[in-house]
């Protein structure tokens, strides 16, 4: 398969996206799937059920709210719009923030899960080591907590990279700063371009698979120890 | 021994539950081990927490040495980590990311400047050289669990709880660490908290003892002055009976017997033991038994001559007598039938014979 500059220019985009959104996730995700694993406050269902709102909501329904927080008029947009002159619709910036909105629970998910299954017990001991809580928390519970991290990272960057309707809403479909793969492949199909988008697709789907096979095979080494 | 006079742990701690309530009041020689014995559920790993600063009291003092860790008064809680009040949990609880070299280091790199010991020589101490590259899923009960007393040590605490820490191991397993703590404890001068509802662990263990229950401390002071404390319910149950401090004379070794000298004369052991080392021994009260007169045809082999102090009533078949035999109390368990036909009263003279006896090392 052969691919012109101009096919590759979305699938770039998307990895940088993917990229990008991961790594802001896993600084959000990490205090708060801690703080639910950990927490005894009986707010805790309430953010569960926030944090896993992206999975049911219909992703139309969720770039929609994110258009008008974003939009020039919105809460968030017309600030962005004073502080630098620039919208935050129809950006990368603003792909960004509605991409960490729409993968949050894939990294908070498996995040929490893994520091559950840790407890509060290793961080005990290492508290009466002489650790103090955040020096604990880095020394024992994100160690111990890595199968978790590669579940987080893998989930976020490919569930970004599959977006389409929060993108499409958002974002909309502007060539090197919107216009990812999944929009890319949905422009090909419109305009009845059936090769290009069967390459796109194929190299999507490959890429999908390789990298959830990756991560199933490294779980298996860490967690066999 | 040493001891200065402010090197005492003091605690005070009040803690209210919906189903709970913790009330302990205890001053302690910051010295050798001391058990802090109860029945499950009496609050011991509860008071641990509190100690350790893992849980929060309603009320709270603990002063280790005339230093200050906590004054609820004051509103003064120090933070887990800075109490330097090491924690050996019933599970090892070792960090499976790090090998035992690694584990080891946690503790002591965090200690650093206020090291009390080298790291080799803990490591000697407990045995540890030949498990340090170890990972620690490839160790066994007993080797996780002495990994994490060293793990504990090396933090160079001034204080050391032990929650009890063989409990999940089997009898062989028990043996090969309980050694460890008491090695541990006397080569290095750490003072520990042993919890345990085992009296037999305790007797081997401790020096000095902590009954609780039901959330309430009860009884306090010398091993041997608190073991005997019948009118405790925890201690008049069928592991009842005295520990007495004994030196060993002689080995027997055609008979595999060791003779040992106690204040009430000398008595027989299975085992050797090394020759002028003080061993101690415990009576438990189901083994003693009493006569009037020293029988002469006889297989019990250890009889001494003591004086009745007083006789409990315990059920409605048995007694439980005191005795002071020389500098020693020993307690007798025999049926209240037996004590009515000698006419048993206080003050007679009697000879408590012995039918078997267990022995540690002091």
């Amino acid at each position: 398969m052969n691919f012109s500059a101009g096919e590759l220019g979305p699938l770039w985009l998307s990895v940088q996206l993917g990229a990008v959104t991961t790594v802001l996730l896993l600084l959000i995700a990490t205090p708060l799937a801690w703080w639910l694993a950990t927490t005894r406050s009986p707010v805790k269902p309430v953010m569960q059920a926030i944090v896993a709102l992206p999975i049911v909501l219909p992703p139309t329904v969720l770039g929609f709210y994110l258009l008008i927080l974003l939009g020039p008029y919105g809460a968030v947009g017309s600030w962005w719009v004073q502080a630098s002159g620039d919208t935050l619709t129809f950006s990368f910036l603003g792909l960004v923030i509605a991409s960490c909105v729409y993968s949050l629970p894939f990294a908070v998910q498996p995040l929490a899960a893994a520091f559950e299954s840790i407890g509060r017990q290793p961080v005990e001991a290492a508290r009466t080591l002489g650790a103090s809580r955040f020096n604990a928390f880095l020394s024992v519970a994100v160690p111990m907590a890595a199968p978790g991290f590669l579940g987080a990272s893998v989930l976020s960057f490919a569930h970004t990279l599959g977006e389409f309707g929060v993108v499409l809403m958002v974002g909309g479909n502007i060539p090197g700063e919107t216009r990812v793969i999944s929009i890319a492949i949905f422009d090909h199909v419109e305009a009845l371009d059936y090769a290009s988008a069967h390459r796109l697709s194929a190299l999507l789907l490959v890429f999908a698979f390789v990298v959830l096979l990756l991560m199933f095979v490294v779980n298996r080494r860490m967690t066999r120890v | 021994m040493n001891a200065v006079p402010e090197s005492k742990i003091r605690l005070s701690y009040k803690l209210k539950h919906d189903d709970f309530s913790l009330d302990v009041d205890a001053s302690l020689p910051a010295d050798g081990i001391t058990g802090v014995f109860g029945r499950s559920g009496a609050g011991k790993t509860t008071l641990l927490r509190l100690i350790a600063g893992l849980d929060s009291p309603d009320e709270g003092v603990l002063e280790i040495g005339g230093d200050t860790l906590q004054d609820s008064d004051e509103g003064f809680s120090m933070a887990v980590h800075r109490r330097r009040i090491g924690y050996v949990f019933q599970e090892p609880r070792l960090f499976p990311h790090l090998d035992v070299r690694g584990n080891l280091q946690y503790g002591f790199k965090r200690a650093r400047g206020k090291r009390g010991f080298e790291f080799d020589a803990v490591v000697d101490l407990m045995d540890l050289t030949s498990l340090l590259p170890r990972r620690t899923a490839k160790l066994s009960g007993g080797e996780a669990q002495r990994v994490a007393i060293a793990r504990a040590l090396l933090s160079s605490p001034r204080l050391l709880l032990m929650d009890e820490p063989v409990v999940a191991l089997d009898a062989d397993r028990k043996a090969e660490v309980l050694p460890f703590i008491l090695k541990a404890a006397e080569t290095l001068h750490v003072p520990v908290l042993y919890v345990s509802h085992n009296i037999d662990e305790v007797c081997q263990l401790c020096d000095q003892l902590l009954v609780i229950d039901a959330g309430q401390s009860i009884a306090a002071g010398e091993l041997q002055d608190v073991l005997v404390r019948t009118d405790i319910p925890v201690l008049a149950g069928e592991e009842a009976g005295a520990v007495i401090v004994a030196r060993v004379r002689q080995y027997d070794a055609n008979y595999g017997l060791s003779r040992l000298i106690t204040s009430a004369g000398p008595m027989w052991v299975r085992g050797e033991y090394a020759p002028d080392t003080e061993v101690r021994v415990r009576l438990r009260a189901n083994d003693v038994s009493i006569c009037r007169q020293a029988p002469t045809d006889t297989s019990i082999l250890n009889m001494l001559p003591a004086r009745v102090i007083r006789i409990k009533p315990e059920t409605k078949s048995s007694v439980l007598v005191h005795l002071q035999a020389a500098d020693d109390q020993v307690v007798a368990r025999i049926t209240r039938k037996s004590s009515d036909e000698l006419k048993l009263e206080a003050d007679d003279e009697v000879i408590a014979q012995i039918k078997s006896v267990s022995v540690r090392n002091v």
